[in-house]
């Protein structure tokens, strides 16, 4: 089959689903049969394309009709967009899979499925399109495309006015972001000579008119892919949304964004300045640090995953940030290095978070409950969700051997790397930057215990979750699926690396060939002797200890010493414990909020009921936290007042004498004439 | 480069760092009796180094400012602020900055941000301890440092105090140095202030009832 | 194949020394405070008499609670096969680097930590909190101490560390110094010792890792005390052979290998006695207090780091 053929076959199929999705008002049970099915289809075929594109290192432009007369959609496939495809396929086959059982729940509430699932495949349709597209028209109808049917899928429960005022937010700051790249793009063309990808490319900038371009594709792509403070819309757009489109949005949509940035930066602007890479691994430093911190706060769980995005984005962030430092300084070898590790965490965070949205949905939709408060005990009610969910949480900690260790491992060889700068600031301010990387790790794994602690074990703090139980079979091989890959890219990260070495390749011309030098145990980011890891080892490691005891579990058992029985809880002498005993989630975090308190708002509440007679001993007490995000006080808040003040000077020109307006009329016209002579 | 010099010139690289660390110490301290005693002890420091330099160059006079620093820094200053708090009853006080996580992380951007001023300059330099020169600038600015976050007078002080002690590595480090009627004017300068500090305080005490500054506020004459 | 034998048997010499470790700081400690000190063989005791008893679960325990200690145990096991106890030559040095290193011991701090959470008691959530907290507090005042030897050594491959600055001989490096220190209390941190934890009291405020262990017993505790033993002779072990590695065996001979391991020996009884007078001059600190240490932590570390970019490089 040509790659013309697929290409087409990728971008129809989405498409064909979401038209399919009319047919299920009538026969909700085609949602089951056909609508999920295609867009599972739609998502392997991008798989398998993206994936030859990118092992055979093709480069292909297609040059399709149907645009406007003069403006033809151009199309191209490299190894970049086939590594974005894989990605967007493999969660897209992910979430069809989950879907089914998924909007069973919806099938009879009050929106009709249709609308759900003609916006999925839209969106779907939208990021692929984002991808593969190959001038900036065919790229923002792509992105746009993406943005609005996203929308719609925020708003898809409207009845809630929280849903609708979040939906507003995102849809505003997804249009002033599109509307930044969109200016970006401009410069380039303006350049360059033309809106299509390879007459940008070809664009001779000077170092101001780039860091222009570099400022405003910033300024866009973090808009969308969640930079602080641009994140503001994030945590609040991706809760609401149906699981399987958070899945979607914080696993996938965000990664477009990343795509965008690196598409602008390495490959149309071509040659990064040092710079450019400073300021951006200043922001992604604090951006890291702020999701994580922000995170340990939610106790709403989707809402918790969605801070980690912010995080996670961070820290890809800190690796192209890292890279642009090495590129600029005339290091392509290291900066190459920086972008296998932030195209590596990509592609794992892409992994991870998708499963663990999709576990919070299974939860959700079992428990009928997003705040962690109430949960508990889950992992007995559901084991294969809980198994799951708990291997998200340790890739998503970035612990060893699963694969998110792997890519902040690559992030910080990368930062190793500074004794090669000559400039002795960046020596002393990467590994700053390194240190705030290793705190937002640790802080992430506290606040994954926290999760997983609170969530799924202990005991059930609410009847409803107590008699919650195991999630259907496609929801749990969809998160299978995931989790094995999380493994897999954990295990064997010399064969990722090689696959992306042909990214790296036609982007920069350079290959992180030593990585892989030793073979397919070790992975020797610089050298074998400066580091390596080899995940295999580890793994056979860590399964060789497990064996070892098991034997000795075997050996001992005969002699009826090893024995285990089963009692209660220590209670301190005091009777039966209580499940509402337990640490909450607001208590887990309390040493960390006490310790780093300048960094939210906090706003307390405490109410005592007091027994008549007897204040030292309350009835009832009722506390409650809730952190506001700082940045609506010092960023938007300002820019608010900024805006209000100019309108209303602007609105003096508004007198309403009629006379007024006529010399306005008037004064222009004398200005235009001054203008054309 | 470190591993090629003698090693007692590695012993001054090693003791500017130390120097750098109790100006951090001092700016993470709060109580005021510890900050007396970091301060005595970074003059101990300074007063080794300037001995070691003394050695390493050859100039005898150089012993001189040694001795006459320990004597000063180490002994005698520590010794008078010791025994003023002890009479004005706050040994046992805190006398904090108010975000002092902060005011480190302030501290060590200074720190670059001098190594970055310094760069140049010690690329004029041939001494090989050239290098302590952003060290020793550090040492200036996270005194000054000291002088903006604290409140309390007597924190101020030593921060005063620190400051200079920074002034006097940087002449000893750079050019072995200043010359000694320089050296014992600046020292008796820093005596009188002591002293004249040691008076102050009483006398800030007794018009506003709090050694805070900025109590001094109230002394001004504008309406609030 | 013979250097993976040694390797093989470092990791036996280091599994079976960690009670020993342990029992000389406690032996020591007895001494200062004019205690009678438990026989030097008393922790072999102990872990023995636990591994034969029964263990009680609570009712409550899940699989995660039951794996734990395997996991704890395995993945100490594997932080120790890669430190370098007598020998530099240390295959499996190259299967982790010391980010690694940590990785492994975070991976043991998750999963303790999540079976505090299990059996729904208050101490498991206060210990497992606390344990996240101060980890999370220490783990960029060790990196940064990490990077400082690996700006040094050019290199995060612990026999390669060790190798270089075997080759560098005697230099006085301040960064190294202030590394040492920071390295020091992130250890004392990690290791739950005192000033921040008190590993002999099973007092209700101030417990962080006991907390956490409360509803353990059997063979479960066992393997839970015993990797916390090795977890602390691992700590002692990076400390004396990185900053202190004169001694430490460059070949493979036996009589190079004989007095490395007499030489490692004393290293280690010297630094069980430092630890031991450090436990005995100062009091358990405050759990707020606690972020105060690991600041000081941060800032020797931070100081390193700059003293490495400005002193010695330039």
């Amino acid at each position: 089959m040509s790659t013309s053929l697929l290409l087409s076959a990728v971008l129809l199929l989405p498409l064909l689903s979401g038209v399919a999705a009319f047919a299920t008002d009538r026969q909700p049970s085609l949602m089951r049969w056909l609508v999920f099915p295609l867009l599972g289809l739609a998502g392997l075929t991008a798989v398998g394309l993206g994936g030859h594109v990118l092992l055979h290192n093709t480069i292909e432009t297609f040059i399709y009709a149907p645009g406007l007369p003069w403006l033809h959609w151009h199309f191209r496939l490299d190894p970049l967009a086939g590594f974005f495809l894989v990605l967007i396929g493999i969660v897209t086959s992910a979430v069809s899979l989950f879907g089914p059982g998924y909007v069973r729940e919806f099938e009879h509430g009050k929106q009709p499925l249709s609308v759900l699932g003609f916006f999925t495949g839209l969106f779907v349709t939208g990021m692929l399109m984002v991808v593969v597209a190959a001038d900036a028209f065919s790229f923002m109808v792509a992105w746009e495309l993406m943005s609005l049917s996203s929308y719609f899928l925020v708003v898809y429960q409207h009845q809630n006015p929280a849903n609708r005022r979040a939906g507003f937010l995102y849809l505003l700051m997804a249009e002033v972001g599109a509307l930044s790249i969109l200016l970006s793009f401009g410069v380039l063309a303006g350049f360059g000579d033309g809106f299509s990808f390879e007459a940008m490319r070809a664009a001779p900038l000077n170092l101001t008119w780039a860091s222009i371009a570099f400022a405003l594709g910033v300024l866009g792509f973090g808009m969308k892919a969640g930079l602080v403070p641009l994140h503001v819309w994030l945590p609040e757009a991706h809760p609401v949304a149906p699981s399987h489109i958070s899945a979607l949005m914080s696993g996938v949509m965000l990664k477009v964004a990343v795509y965008g940035f690196i598409r602008l930066s390495f490959d149309l602007i071509g040659d990064v300045h040092w710079a450019w890479g400073v300021a951006l691994l200043i922001i992604a430093s604090i951006t890291a640090l702020f999701g994580v911190l922000y995170a340990l706060m939610q106790h709403d769980l989707k809402r918790l995953l969605a801070y980690h995005s912010v995080e996670n984005i961070g820290i890809i962030f800190m690796g192209l940030g890292l890279s642009m430092i090495f590129y600029g300084t005339g290091y392509p070898l290291l900066g190459t290095l920086g972008l296998v590790a932030a195209l590596y965490h990509t592609l794992n965070h892409a992994l991870f978070k998708s499963l663990l949205f999709l576990g919070a949905g299974a939860v959700l939709q079992r428990s009928h409950e997003r705040d962690l408060e109430r949960m508990g005990g889950l992992l007995k009610r559901m084991p294969w969700t809980g198994l799951f969910f708990l291997i998200g949480c340790i890739s998503i900690s970035a612990l060893p051997p699963f694969n998110g260790f792997v890519s902040e491992w690559l992030t910080f060889q990368t930062a190793l790397q500074v004794p090669n700068l000559e400039s002795g600031v960046l020596r002393a301010v990467i590994p700053i930057a390194a240190a705030t990387l290793a705190l937002t790790g640790a802080l992430a794994a506290a606040c994954f215990v926290k999760v997983y602690g609170i969530a799924f074990l202990g005991k059930a703090r609410t009847r409803r979750v107590r008699r919650s139980s195991e999630a259907d079979r496609g929801m749990v091989l969809a998160q299978a699926l995931l989790a094995v890959l999380c493994l897999l890219f954990g295990i064997f990260p010399t064969a990722a690396v090689n696959a992306m070495n042909h990214v790296t390749r036609t982007l920069t011309g350079e290959t992180l060939s030593t990585a892989t030098a030793n073979g397919w145990l070790w992975l020797t980011p610089v050298s074998a002797d400066t580091a390596s890891y080899s995940a295999p080892l580890v793994f056979v490691g860590v399964l060789l200890a497990l064996l070892a005891w098991a034997l000795m579990y075997y050996v001992m058992r005969p002699t009826g010493r090893v024995q285990t029985e089963r009692g209660d809880t220590w209670d301190c002498g005091f009777g039966p414990l209580s499940p509402r005993m337990q640490y909450t989630s607001t208590s887990f975090t309390m040493p960390i909020r006490r310790i780093f308190a300048p960094v939210w708002r906090i706003h307390e509440e405490l109410e005592r009921e007091s027994q008549p007679g007897l204040p030292l001993e309350p009835k009832q007490i009722r506390y409650q936290v809730h952190a506001e995000d700082v940045t609506w006080k010092w960023f938007y808040a300002p820019i608010m007042q900024l805006l209000h003040a100019t309108t209303r000077r602007v609105s003096r020109i508004q007198t309403g004498n009629l006379r007024h307006y006529l010399a306005y009329s008037f004064v222009t016209l004398l200005l235009l004439l001054w203008l054309i002579t | 480069m470190l591993e090629q010099l003698p090693l007692y010139q590695q012993a001054i690289l090693t003791l500017a760092a130390m120097v750098l660390f109790t100006s951090f110490a001092l700016l993470a301290q709060s109580r005021v009796v510890s900050i007396i005693h970091i301060f005595a002890w970074q003059g101990l420091l300074v007063a080794v180094t300037t001995a070691l330099v003394a050695y390493d160059s050859g100039k005898h006079d150089l012993y001189l400012s040694a001795i006459m620093t320990i004597a000063l820094k180490a002994l005698f200053i520590p010794w008078l602020l010791h025994r003023l708090v002890k009479r004005l009853g706050i040994d046992r006080e805190e006398h904090g900055a108010e975000h002092p996580a902060t005011v480190l992380m302030i501290g060590a951007g200074l720190v670059i941000f001098c190594y970055y001023v310094a760069q140049p300059i010690e690329q004029l330099s041939a001494s090989v301890t050239r290098n302590t020169i952003a060290i020793s600038m550090a040492v200036v600015l996270l005194g000054m440092l000291m002088l903006v976050s604290r409140s309390k007078a007597v924190a101020q002080v030593v921060g005063f105090m620190s400051l200079e002690n920074g002034l006097f590595f940087a002449a000893v480090a750079a050019t072995h140095g200043m010359p000694m009627a320089v050296e014992l004017g600046v020292a008796f300068d820093v005596l009188v202030a002591a002293v004249i500090f040691g008076v102050f305080f009483f006398h800030i005490r007794d018009s506003i009832e709090s050694l805070d500054v900025d109590q001094l506020n109230r002394l001004s004459e504008q309406d609030e | 194949m013979n250097d993976w034998l040694l390797a093989l048997i470092e990791l036996i010499l280091f599994v079976a020394l960690a009670p020993l470790f342990s029992a000389w700081v406690k032996r020591v400690k007895c001494w200062l405070q004019n205690r009678r000190a438990p026989a030097l063989l008393q922790p072999y005791r102990d872990l023995r008499r636990l591994f034969a008893k029964q263990v009680l679960l609570s009712h409550n325990a899940s699989p995660v609670f039951r794996a734990t200690p395997y996991i704890i145990a395995g993945a100490t096991l594997l932080a120790a096969a890669v430190v370098p106890f007598i020998s530099v030559n240390l295959p499996t040095a190259a299967i982790a680097d010391v980010i690694v290193l940590a990785g492994f011991f975070a991976l043991a701090r998750f999963f303790l930590a999540l079976a505090g959470m299990d059996v729904g008691t208050a101490f498991g959530g206060m210990g497992s909190s606390r344990e996240m907290t101060i980890s999370a507090l220490a783990e960029p005042a060790m990196l940064m101490a990490v990077f400082t030897l690996a700006m040094v050594a050019h290199s995060t491959n612990l026999s390669t560390v060790i190798d270089q600055l075997l080759a560098q001989g005697l230099v006085l490096r301040p960064s190294l110094l202030f590394a040492l220190l920071s390295l020091v209390l992130v250890g004392i941190a990690e290791t739950g010792r005192i000033p921040i934890d008190n590993p002999a009291t099973h007092l209700e405020l101030t417990m962080i890792h006991e907390a956490m262990i409360l509803e353990y017993s059997g063979r479960h505790l066992a393997l839970i005390e015993w990797a916390a033993q090795l977890k602390l002779l691992i700590y002692g072990v990076l400390i004396v052979n990185i900053f202190f590695p004169w001694g430490i065996a460059t070949s493979g001979s036996p009589g190079a290998l004989a007095i490395a391991s007499g030489v490692v020996f004393v290293k280690l009884l010297v630094l069980g006695v430092l630890l031991a007078v450090g436990e005995t001059v100062l009091a358990k600190m405050r759990l707020f207090r606690v972020p105060a240490f690991l600041v000081l932590a941060l800032t020797l570390a931070l100081i390193g780091l700059l003293s490495h970019i400005i002193l010695e490089v330039g």
